[in-house]
């Protein structure tokens, strides 16, 4: 289980590829990343992500310990980024590898889903017109009892 | 005991973090002696459901204790992935 909160971009292809090799026995290895996409309006500068930093390698420490547990996965692994992040940058991503795809699909969906919302990251968008906190979203809180 | 705010909560407080003495014996408790203290903080607080709130880095409730806690952190629901 490998968990990195950054500041710096990643390479998410170098990413799946080391983790690709970092495994062993496993039939399917499913990987997912977030990119920073424009706002309704279209006048997106930049990403300003805010974390808890103390909170934060723990909480998704846990995370990524739930979706080992409950897919016996074979190893999993999640990046999140902090800071400032322009346009078309990678957010975050994670990888799961299972013996198979049944498990690496849900247990990545798992992870995304918590990440969303059990983990201590404020989005804020930065515009022209100033900047707005992201409003967390219902939706997301459902998606939980899914699990 | 250390508190500390995150996002717009930090913002309308104008303060990341402070230490502050407290007698209160749950999180709500706190939450009141902190609205009493200024207009800002009543205005943050004014409605709870819509924060949240973590004792020593762990998740919690607004009815649980605060015995013994060393770090409270508010903060709005999070935004994260």
């Amino acid at each position: 289980m490998q968990v990195r909160v950054q500041n710096v971009a990643f390479d998410f292809a170098q990413e799946a590829k080391n983790f690709a090799s970092s495994v062993q026995d496993c039939g399917a290895l499913v990987t997912f990343t977030g990119i920073v996409r424009n706002n309704d309006a279209g006048d997106l500068l930049a990403l300003e992500i805010e974390h808890y930093p103390v909170m934060t390698q723990s909480a998704l420490e846990n995370i990524a310990g739930q979706a080992m547990e409950k897919w016996s996965l074979v190893d999993c692994l999640i990046i999140h980024r902090f800071g400032r992040l322009a346009l078309g940058e990678p957010i975050m991503m994670v990888a799961t590898a299972a013996p198979h795809r049944a498990a690496a699909f849900a247990s990545a969906d798992f992870m995304m889903d918590y990440l969303k919302s059990r983990a201590p990251f404020w989005k804020k968008e930065v515009t022209d017109a100033g900047a707005e906190w992201v409003a967390a979203k219902d939706s997301d809180e459902q998606a939980l009892s899914r699990w | 005991m250390q508190i500390l705010y995150f996002a717009w909560l930090r913002e309308r407080i104008g303060l990341a973090e402070e230490t502050v003495a407290s007698s209160a014996e749950t999180v709500q408790d706190l939450v009141s002696e902190l609205r009493a203290k200024d207009p800002r903080y009543e205005a943050a607080f004014a409605d709870t459901s819509s924060l949240r709130v973590a004792l020593d880095q762990r998740l919690a409730h607004f009815g649980d204790p605060i015995a013994g806690v060393r770090e409270v952190a508010f903060f709005p629901p999070m935004t994260g992935g």
